[in-house]
């Protein structure tokens, strides 16, 4: 085969018409002469590797590609943890074409180096051959909370215990990895292989996991301090209330969020028949909305085997969700309706969904975000047959721990206020990811899970 | 795990339990509520609080067997565990928060229906502890179907019992219980808080509203994580949509919008009816008997 250099070694991915009625992994991943190929393509920038400042974790991008090339996986695994304690995770939700991917200097003419896969590579051979990051040898003996075990909490959790101190996770549900676990489904993220597996990484390294209690009712911030023994506390509680429209028929039997959706199936494994989850798998289902979660939603129903449609006020250039994941549902046979906003959903006479009332939108002059505004088009209404509505339009933080943490201060948008380093307006009480940004991303909550772990590093060695 | 330290069946279909969960016994107030998952594959399952002893560290919880998940949590004995327990969750009564002075110059009327007995206890007992006798009616299908007659008693001002066949005391509705006291006996009361089913929580606030009489209602949704993650509690009160497991459980009998809260709890009526059929009909279980619309 001739050296192609400007392409990317292409990724296996199950066939579209399989893959669409099993919850099977989409992506199949490098395998090692896969990786090997495509590592060679990396012209290993010396200095001002872009790729790096492209990075919320600054992973040595050149480095851990340089040794795939060699064969030397081991010793790029050890690469990449020196920043990233989940790189399985990773290699398969992050961004990448607007982050490292997006500054690679081979994509200015050609394709970027398939960073991710390549990070997804390392990190799954890893695993399969039971390389396990070095836990610290003694302890400094200081207690560190950590509320909530998303990717903010575990990266701060893991690089806190590295650093020495006394690390425990307070978990609300009953299964840790947060949105990892409870939002992303199986078919993008296998909870048993990969995310399991990088919590068990992090257990690995000394941190004590206590699932089941809910900070602000169970105990609260105070008490952890006071009363055990905790000399910091590293809030990472993400943005896990779900938004609704307020247009009538939102109560209807059959609306659902689709926070409520997807963990019925992600965390409580609905889609499978031992588990005992209800869920409705609806024959027709609108998922409304545009973002990641919007489409994970409809892959989910369209797994369930419902025929179902996106239905988003802007047009496809505004999607917020990953063009992969845009990609992916189309192939999959998810019906988008673009520029269509939903007026009210239309219930039968026993209260169930029966369909929605839609209104046809254009775009106008960019808004605040920088984004061209719906408009709505006037006698534009028709309707969209519909048994199931999942409301998919972003979250916000939970108010939990902000309504029982004297003094801790919030925005307007009931994120927590905190500072680069993750202090918030409490001496000790430090904060990142969804909880201060509100809904963003996965690696984004890793960025500010490690500042956070540095500066409460900083806080406890004055 | 959440060890078992008693298992009781109080009445048909209706258990008790007390569980180890050292956290939620410590913190738990009356009004607020637990979720509990029996292992790996069983559902979240909310559940009120009927006791807490803080210093053993146990929660005591009731439930009746209405789905697939409870028949089987039923078959729990002392010594088993629940893989999950969380709480205290949803917030706790008002009346926890109030002056303790002032409470003891309003005057109590509780209203619990069926196993809305178990989340009633706990409220009463606390204003007993206080030094506040609350009036207590307990309406039951049978006699045999009443629960927690004795622990009523011993923390109940006065306490009144009715079955809806007369199989015991008075012979009807709690509603009728509520009228006679307030139109015949003369009794005013500043506070009515009515738990049982929806129906029941209804006609009851139907009737207080025409007596004038503020009542406050705690709402049992369905539920998944209960800390307001999945909406799937939600509920119309006044003009405003709330979450019961953040906002409530306990709203103002008044605005609660009951007939659609009634609606959504059969969201997943037929799919629970299902499961149950399977769970208790086992292999000769094969959905085509006309009764549960088959397993599709």
């Amino acid at each position: 085969m001739a050296k192609d250099v400007l392409n990317k070694v292409p990724v296996r991915e199950q066939d579209p018409k399989v893959r669409a009625t099993n919850f099977e992994e989409v992506c199949l991943g490098y395998n090692m002469e896969e990786a090997m190929k495509e590592a060679e393509r990396c012209i290993k920038c010396k200095k001002n590797a872009q790729c790096i400042t492209g990075c919320p974790v600054s992973i040595n991008i050149p480095a851990f590609i340089g040794e795939v090339e060699k064969g030397n996986f081991e010793e790029a695994a050890k690469i990449i943890a020196q920043s990233s304690a989940l790189p399985a995770v990773c290699g398969r939700v992050c961004p990448q074409e607007s982050q490292c991917e997006g500054k690679c200097i081979r994509g200015k003419k050609g394709e970027p180096i398939s960073i991710g896969k390549l990070e997804r590579f390392v990190a799954d051979w890893s695993r399969e051959h039971g390389f396990v990051p070095a836990a610290p040898e003694t302890t400094n003996g200081k207690k560190v909370a950590v509320i909530g075990s998303g990717p903010a909490g575990l990266t701060c959790a893991g690089d806190l215990a590295k650093m020495g101190y006394e690390v425990t996770i307070f978990e609300a549900l009953h299964e840790p990895g947060g949105v990892l676990t409870y939002g992303i489904p199986e078919f993008r993220l296998p909870k048993q292989k990969v995310v399991q597996a990088e919590i068990d990484n992090v257990r690995k390294l000394g941190v004590k996991i206590e699932t089941n209690v809910i900070i602000g009712k169970s105990v609260t911030i105070d008490e952890l301090m006071d009363e055990e023994g905790f000399q910091a506390v590293f809030i990472g509680s993400g943005a896990g209330l779900p938004k609704f429209m307020g247009i009538p028929g939102e109560n209807a039997n059959g609306v659902f969020s689709a926070n409520e959706f997807l963990t019925r199936n992600n965390l409580m494994k609905a889609f499978r028949d031992d588990y005992d989850t209800p869920i409705a798998r609806g024959k027709k289902v609108v998922v409304v909305g545009g973002g990641n979660v919007a489409m994970d939603a409809a892959r989910t129903a369209l797994r369930l085997g419902a025929e179902t449609h996106i239905v988003y006020r802007r047009s496809e250039a505004e999607l917020p969700a990953r063009v992969e994941e845009v990609h992916h549902a189309k192939e999959e046979g998810v019906i988008f309706n673009l520029l269509t906003n939903p007026v009210e959903i239309l219930t039968d006479e026993n209260g169930w969904v029966r369909g929605v009332t839609v209104r046809k939108m254009e775009l106008g002059e960019p808004d605040a975000s920088g984004r061209r505004r719906p408009v709505e088009i006037s006698g534009s209404d028709y309707e969209i047959e519909a048994d199931t509505v999942i409301m998919s339009l972003g979250t916000s933080p939970n108010p939990l721990i902000s309504n029982t943490t004297k003094g801790l201060e919030i925005n307007k948008r009931k994120c927590i206020t905190a500072d680069e380093s993750g202090q918030t307006s409490r001496e000790g009480v430090f904060a990142g990811g969804d909880a201060v940004t509100g809904a963003a991303t996965v690696i984004l909550a890793m960025e500010a899970g490690k500042a956070g772990a540095k500066g409460i590093h900083e806080y406890l060695s004055k | 795990m959440y060890r078992i330290l008693k298992a009781e069946c109080l009445a048909d279909k209706i258990y008790l339990m007390e569980v180890e969960a050292p956290r939620a016994a410590r913190a738990c107030q009356p009004g607020e509520f637990v979720i509990v998952k029996m292992d790996e594959v069983g559902e979240r399952i909310p559940l009120t609080i009927c006791d807490y002893n803080r210093e053993k560290g146990t929660v005591t919880i009731v439930f009746q067997i209405v789905g697939a998940s409870t028949l089987k949590m039923s078959a729990l004995k002392a010594g088993d565990a629940f893989k999950d327990f969380v709480g205290p969750l949803g917030r706790p009564s008002e009346f926890v928060e109030e002056d303790i002075e002032a409470l003891k110059q309003k005057k109590f009327l509780f209203v619990a229906g069926g196993v809305g007995a178990a989340p009633v206890y706990p409220q009463v007992k606390w204003l007993h502890e206080h030094g506040i006798a609350a009036d207590v009616i307990v309406g039951s299908k049978t006699k045999d179907m009443l629960i927690l007659e004795e622990e009523m008693r011993a923390v109940a001002g006065n306490l009144y019992i009715t079955t809806d066949d007369g199989s015991y005391c008075r012979k009807g509705m709690v509603t009728e219980v509520v009228k006679d006291l307030v139109q015949n006996q003369g009794k005013q009361y500043d506070v009515c808080v009515a738990i049982g089913p929806m129906i029941m929580m209804k006609f009851t606030a139907l009737l207080t509203k025409e007596l004038g009489i503020p009542t406050i209602v705690s709402m049992n949704p369905i539920m998944v994580d209960g800390t307001g993650m999945c909406g799937a509690c939600r509920l119309t009160v006044g003009d405003e949509i709330k979450f019961a497991c953040v906002d409530g459980p306990e709203f103002d009998g008044h605005l609660v919008n009951f007939d659609e809260a009634m609606k959504r709890q059969q969201m997943y009526k037929t799919e629970e009816g299902r499961a149950m059929l399977k769970a208790q009909e086992g292999a000769t279980h094969h959905g085509g008997c006309g009764h549960c619309g088959g397993d599709e």
